[in-house]
């Protein structure tokens, strides 16, 4: 039963980061999922300190006020602080974070907290986390907390459908089109906020960071359809869910961490075996040279690549 | 408290003096090699391969079951390679954007580091309690060979940095000129890589996997509120790393449970907000003072330019103009007017009269102040029909803002072009320049 409840909260994590993680990917603004996740401990110490308890719904405001802190100081360092958006991100959220390690480790007798599992959470205890309501267990907390967040999350998506699609793809022709385009981007963000922290909780920060960007970008090379893109992502989210799962079993080692390396399995093998644009099909096709009417990757800038 | 203070910085403890002279090493090869990352738009990069070496530690524990430094460090290393590799591999493989791929290999190789961190603490090896400190940092915890061998890479990597200064300049920030005079291209960018995986390498025991990306990204940040050049800043940027090395070491003394990593993090963060806000050359004070200054010069060129119309209007130069008259020909708010007033009187362009009536004249100074504004405003109203053929009733506003602006070479050039013209296009005198008129 145990297996079962790990599962489903690892599930209900990664489609909830994946939905909202694929408007980021194809925003170019993945890195705020890495930001935010970092970014709300301080929001998280500072709910526990109060309240005394791990009760959810002060750290869930702790936190979210903390996300959206991230997004709003980030882009005014940026505009105010002439700083490139990577470099104030970087600022806003290290800082954050390590005021956040330093609360705990202060307080290390009143919180009980401990760093690594922020880092890499602590899902195997999940099914121990029991929501008890009117003396009736209602089974595990971390999924019923999930399972709403998915639900905002879905609501979101789909009654704000094609505003976001265009937002997504094109600001200025949001803009130009009247798409209340701030709502539609502080909206996402709390989305993001909230599932970050939801996912966070149980799955770590780092496995937030994986759940948010890689099934999503994992889809992106497998269509070219957002409806299926947002859908193929969060397959990808729960088959690296319950594979992950499997993995840390056999290897007796950490899940989320575990999990974080499947879903780049996936990303691996949609990058080579893609049929749209895999590099293994390219290469084949290329041989029979019809890769000129098959250059599908063009349209990227030459220059945006990482180096250091 | 205060002996514990003296205690660290009297350096009497051997451990002490390894741990701080290697961190500040650190801070100062850290904080210089951020200022390209940082100006090159890559800051998160050094995020992404701060987190991939995780795994080349583990790996390297693996094989060897000890944690030997050296090898330790040489794991990372290649780990940080692969990750570079990786991404760049990504961007240009696919369509997948260069933000997606650092998140990406940032949480799977962090994900893989994880999942063999905790393999190895369940296998039950005893050596690896320790290995957890690469996740935040402890500088307390760090052997004197640990400290010797990251200290010297770091000393390396400053030694570089200032050896082949001018050559990363130019490969960072204009890599076509580069190229066209014979650089190397592909192997300076190997160096500059190698730079930034061997600096985060040897920076994770102190501040951790998880903010070493802050200690290159943070200093930078803040350096660049001090100088618009490279050479100053990359100066100021490893003071700030290796004053927040300092503080952050010496609380990692005092309270050793408390991680070296996030208190260094908050010193640079600190120092960036102090730069922010006070540095001399692009701070926000500085700023304000600036904007502030404009907008004083502006009020008070507009008082004097107010009191000259109205001598212009009744060719009364002796006449005292009170307050209301004053309102009157220039409508602004009471209280600036009188501290504008006052500042004029100050500075000898005005004289206060009190009495009946209470106000102000022109002192011979400020006259020759107000005449050289009002030529400018007539001077560019005459330039706008005459030149850019705008008619005439639209040229009273642009002018209002231009004679705040127009130094003595354009004044001089307008002269020129104009042919010293007598009059405006609403036929007003423009006045002439005086003898020692001009202020």
């Amino acid at each position: 039963m145990s297996t079962f409840w790990i599962i489903l909260t690892a599930c209900l994590a990664a489609s909830a980061c994946s939905l909202v993680g694929s408007f980021l990917v194809l925003r170019k603004q993945a890195m705020l999922g890495d930001a935010i996740s970092h970014a709300v401990l301080p929001g998280i110490a500072i709910a526990f300190l109060l309240t005394a308890s791990r009760n959810t719904f002060p750290m869930l405001i702790g936190a979210g006020a903390f996300g959206l802190l991230t997004v709003y100081l980030t882009e005014k360092l940026q505009l105010r602080g002439r700083l490139m958006n990577d470099a104030s991100m970087g600022i806003v959220f290290t800082t954050l974070f390590a005021i956040g390690v330093i609360i705990i480790t202060l307080f290390a007798s009143q919180v009980d907290l401990d760093q690594e599992c922020i880092l890499y959470g602590e899902i195997a205890y999940v099914p121990w986390d029991l929501w008890i309501f009117n003396g009736m267990n209602m089974g595990p907390r971390p999924v019923w907390i999930l399972g709403f967040v998915l639900m905002l999350n879905i609501i979101f998506i789909v009654s704000c459908y094609k505003e976001l699609k265009i937002y997504a793809f094109d600001r200025q022709l949001a803009i130009s089109m009247g798409v209340p385009v701030m709502l539609i981007h502080y909206g996402l963000m709390g989305s993001v906020s909230f599932s970050t922290i939801a996912a966070f909780e149980s799955v770590g920060a780092i496995l937030v960071v994986a759940l948010i960007v890689v099934p999503p970008a994992t889809a992106y090379l497998l269509t070219e359809r957002l409806s299926r893109m947002l859908m193929l992502s969060v397959v990808f989210g729960i088959l690296s869910s319950i594979s992950g799962y499997y993995l840390a079993l056999w290897t007796n080692s950490s899940i989320a961490g575990a999990i974080a390396v499947m879903t780049g399995v996936f990303f691996g093998l949609a990058l080579f075996f893609s049929p749209l644009d895999g590099i293994f099909f390219r290469k084949y096709r290329g041989a029979r040279k019809e890769l000129n009417e098959l250059s599908l990757e063009s349209g990227k800038p030459v220059a945006e690549y990482p180096q250091v | 408290m205060s002996e514990l203070f003296t205690d660290f910085f009297l350096l009497q403890d051997p451990n002490v003096r390894w741990v701080l002279a290697g961190t500040i090493l650190l801070g100062l090869s850290a904080g210089a090699l951020g200022c390209f990352a940082v100006l090159r738009e890559r800051a998160l990069v050094g995020d992404a391969v701060a987190h991939a070496v995780l795994p080349g530690v583990c790996l390297a524990f693996i094989i060897t079951g000890d944690k030997d430094p050296f090898m330790l460090l040489i794991g990372s290393v290649v780990f940080g390679w692969i990750s570079l590799i990786v991404m760049d591999y990504i961007v240009r493989n696919s369509k997948i954007s260069s933000d997606t791929s650092i998140g990406m290999v940032l949480s799977v190789f962090f994900g893989l580091g994880v999942v063999m961190l905790t393999y190895i603490q369940s296998s039950g090896n005893v050596n690896q309690s320790g290995l957890d400190a690469f996740l935040f940092g402890n500088a307390a915890s760090m052997l004197p060979e640990d400290v010797m061998l990251f200290g010297f890479v770091s000393l390396m990597v400053l030694v570089v940095i200032i050896l082949m200064f001018k050559e990363l300049k130019l490969v960072s920030f204009d890599p076509a000129y580069a190229k066209v005079i014979g650089y190397p291209l592909k192997r300076m960018e190997f160096l500059i890589a190698t730079l930034l995986v061997v600096t985060i390498t040897a920076g994770l025991q102190a501040v951790g996997v998880v903010l070493m990306a802050s200690m290159l990204i943070i200093p930078a940040a803040a350096a660049r509120y001090w100088t618009d050049s490279l050479r100053v800043m990359l100066v100021v940027a490893a003071i700030v790393g290796g004053v927040s090395a300092i503080s952050g070491s010496f609380a990692s003394y005092a309270a050793p449970s408390m991680p070296t990593g996030p208190l260094m993090v908050v010193s640079a963060a600190f120092l960036f907000t102090l730069s922010f806000f006070f540095a001399p050359a692009r701070g926000e004070t500085r700023k304000w003072l600036k904007r502030r200054g404009q907008k004083e010069k502006v009020k008070r060129e507009n008082i004097l330019k107010t009191l000259y119309n109205l001598e212009e209007s009744d060719g009364n130069e002796t006449k005292v103009r009170t307050l209301q008259e004053i309102l009157k020909r220039r409508r602004m708010v009471k209280k600036m007017l009188k501290s504008g007033l006052a500042s004029l009187d100050k500075t000898g362009l005005v004289e206060h009269f009190t009495g009946r009536p209470d106000g102000y004249v022109l002192t011979d100074a400020g006259r020759n102040e107000a005449k050289r504004i009002v030529r400018l405003h007539r001077l560019w109203e005459l330039y706008l029909t005459e030149k850019l053929e705008i008619a005439g009733d639209h040229v009273h506003d642009d002018a209002e803002s231009m004679e705040h602006v127009i130094t003595p070479e354009i004044e001089a050039e307008l002269l020129r072009i104009l042919k010293n013209p007598e009059a405006d296009p609403h036929d007003k005198k423009i006045p002439k320049h005086t003898i020692n008129g001009n202020r």
